[in-house]
């Protein structure tokens, strides 16, 4: 696969700057890797179909993965600190049939569009709590949070609810155009959730905590960092990022629907690996998780131009994400060797 | 009495007993096995029968969790080998002979023990995480199985297949049978020769049973070939008890409820220290509480709830926190000053 090729270019004699440079900055090529491939596989898509790199293609790869980007978002500031969230998946099915139940029962979107993200936040609540003050694994808790919200989804319906209401219907199928380019208002909240986390991440207080949290728990609170607050904090991040993920894909679908999302957190956890985020915490990049999701969605479109089985998707996606962890961990591994 | 309350299975032991009362209490004809054309009939031989592949897959998670492993790829394993065995039965030209048949089941089986190879080889020889080295395969297989049926749900005919789920020997099922095997089998090797104790070492220190002489690749490679082993045997029967091998479906979730029976049955996903019987009664309690939640009508999709409200309460009561708190609550009774400390040690081991 020419992946391999790519990722191995840094590793290859290179002019002494940029050696330097990843040198310093070894934590960012795992990302790099990322975009490289992100931009190899379109421009090899395009050579081979001949018309795949299009305004109509590109807009709609985001808005096809909107909630899959909202959703890794979230992921990226949990794996940073070194934990897991399994929840999301069924986050976004429980926040979306619930908003659709609710908008059927005739209540007003203003009231039902906070109380499923709430939803989402509470969920993420429950398994922070339980992370941090009852030293729960991750693994579990979150394991739990995706029983309860999965179980939730079906209380709520067991079978998908159609959305009638014009107000969030109008998130999906508003088009802001520019020439062939297009975008709907649920793209642009997947964009802003993109900028606000990559914001917070890299220039806020909470966000540098992440990282330390990530770094090493235990100088993190030497520091006299408030690991309690933002260990729980990144839980409620990612669950209110599966409320708002759940109403995305609601008005996307036109339909709330309990068994969405089943898998979706290993789908969203592998491209926010892709993206370059180490699951042993401490680095990783919100940005970088966006151009994961993208490669993901790139792979899904091309096997759908292709006309081949959409099972391949899963099966490249699994290649990939190994060739990326072989990458990390040659990067792992070099920085160990220079201690 | 003491004793009994300290004793490591006491407390998943009192919830299947908890389980089976109120099952009983609510009506009586649970606990009822009766014996027809020499074969057991009733609903605590049902939840053998059913729990077999669970506990297969719970088995091998034991091990790998035992080396501070995980194994996440075992739903996809199952899907991988009952699809490989299913489809070379339906292009044999005599799907109802044995041999055909056990042909077929030692393909998906010795399928699944090359993929635990491979995952043997990323965590043990590669030295990857194990819980992103399993995930690879997790969501690779079940694509492979897909692409192995073609998408379709593959439905043969042949009745030695279906013996594998649905037969009797000596009144007792068959699959159940398997499942005791298989417990004694890796109890025998596990308890009776040094290799528990030497994984328990690994999964304790990897370093310090590296320094001290531990061939730990070795034996954090076998857990991983044991588990896929068994999830493949897991895969077959789960494909012969519905005649199909439908590469979505089969194991959907196991490896979860794998994990949450481990935990159940309380060992650490920490590592290290492992319980057999434990597993096996956390098998039975989610097996248990399957049958429950159905009978009590509530639609089995919403019976993730109920695990949810299950996994919190475990979580719950093998937490420091609230230990203490209990600590506290006795303290105010002096005479059990000394006793419950001695209890939250025993627990912390």
């Amino acid at each position: 696969m020419s992946a391999v090729d790519v990722t191995e270019r840094p590793s290859a004699p290179a002019p002494s700057a940029l050696r330097t440079f990843l040198g310093r900055r070894a934590a960012l090529m795992p990302t790099f890797a990322a975009v490289a491939i992100f931009v190899s596989l379109l421009i090899g898509a395009q050579l081979y179909f001949g018309n795949f790199v299009t305004p109509v293609n590109m807009s709609s790869l985001l808005l096809d993965n909107a909630f899959l980007l909202i959703l890794a978002v979230g992921m990226t500031f949990v794996i940073v600190t070194g934990g897991i969230d399994l929840s999301v998946g069924s986050v976004l099915a429980l926040t979306g049939i619930l908003c659709a139940k609710l908008l059927s029962e005739g209540f007003s979107p203003v009231l039902v569009v906070p109380v499923t993200i709430l939803v989402g936040a509470a969920v993420g609540l429950v398994i922070g709590i339980l992370v941090q003050y009852f030293e729960v694994q991750p693994f579990i808790a979150s394991l739990a949070g995706l029983f309860l919200a999965r179980g939730l989804a079906f209380v709520v319906s067991l079978d998908s609810i159609r959305i009638e209401h014009s107000g969030v219907l109008w998130l999906q199928s508003t088009r802001f155009q520019l020439g062939r380019w297009y975008i709907t208002p649920t793209g642009l909240l997947a964009l802003a959730v993109v900028f606000v986390g990559a914001f917070v991440m890299l220039f806020t207080r909470f966000g540098r905590t992440v990282y330390a949290l990530g770094g090493n728990e235990q100088s993190a609170r030497l520091m006299g960092l408030n690991v309690a607050r933002t260990k729980v904090l990144v839980y409620v991040i990612s669950g209110t990022c599966g409320g708002l993920a759940g109403l995305v894909l609601t008005a996307y679908s036109g339909a709330g629907y309990p068994r969405n999302g089943i898998g979706t957190e290993l789908d969203v956890i592998a491209a926010v690996v892709i993206g370059g985020t180490l699951l042993s915490g401490g680095t990783g990049y919100v940005l970088g998780s966006m151009i994961g999701v993208f490669v993901y969605g790139t792979i899904k479109t091309v096997i759908s131009f292709q006309g081949a089985e959409q099972s391949w998707t899963r099966i490249i996606i699994g290649l990939l994400l190994l060739v990326f962890i072989a990458v990390q961990r040659v990067i792992v591994f070099r920085s160990e060797r220079r201690r | 009495m003491t004793r009994i309350l300290k004793h490591r299975q006491f407390w998943p032991a009192a919830c299947l007993v908890a389980l089976l009362v109120i099952n009983t209490l609510a009506r009586p004809q649970f606990i009822k096995v009766s014996v027809r054309d020499g074969e057991l009939y009733g609903a605590p031989i049902d939840i053998l029968r059913q729990s077999a592949p669970l506990m297969l897959v719970a088995l091998g998670m034991t091990l790998v969790i035992a080396t501070r492993g995980i194994d996440l790829s075992v739903g996809a394993v199952m899907a991988i080998s009952g699809a490989v065995s299913l489809t070379i039965i339906d292009g044999s030209t005599t799907p109802g002979s044995v041999s055909t048949v056990l042909l077929a089941m030692s393909a998906g089986v010795g399928l699944a023990l090359l993929l635990g190879v491979w995952n043997g080889f990323l965590v043990a020889v590669a030295k990857i995480q194990p819980i992103i080295a399993t995930l690879v395969l997790m969501l690779a297989g079940r694509g492979v199985a897909l692409l192995i049926t073609g998408g379709f749900i593959t439905t043969v005919n042949s009745s030695p297949l279906k013996f594998v789920a649905s037969g009797y020997i000596l009144w007792l099922p068959f699959a159940f049978i398997i499942s005791v095997v298989v417990i004694a089998v890796v109890a025998l090797f596990e308890r009776r020769t040094a290799l528990g104790m030497l994984t328990e070492a690994v999964g304790i220190n990897p370093e310090a049973s590296r320094l001290a002489g531990v061939r730990s690749i070795g034996i954090v490679f076998g857990a991983y070939v044991v588990s896929a082993t068994l999830a493949g045997v897991a895969g077959i029967i789960y494909s012969s008890n519905i005649m199909a091998a439908d590469a979505n479906a089969a194991g959907e979730l196991i490896e979860l409820y794998a994990i949450l029976a481990v935990v159940l049955g309380g060992t650490s996903l920490l590592g290290g220290k492992f319980s057999i019987a434990g597993t096996v009664l956390g098998v039975l309690i989610i097996q248990t509480l399957n049958s429950t939640i159905l009978f009590l009508g509530v639609p089995s999709a919403e019976a993730p709830v109920f695990f949810a409200v299950v996994v919190i309460l475990v979580v719950l009561i093998q937490s420091p926190r609230v230990h203490q708190w209990a600590r506290h609550l006795f303290r105010r009774t002096p005479s059990e000053v000394t006793q419950p400390r001695a209890e939250s040690e025993k627990v912390a081991v």
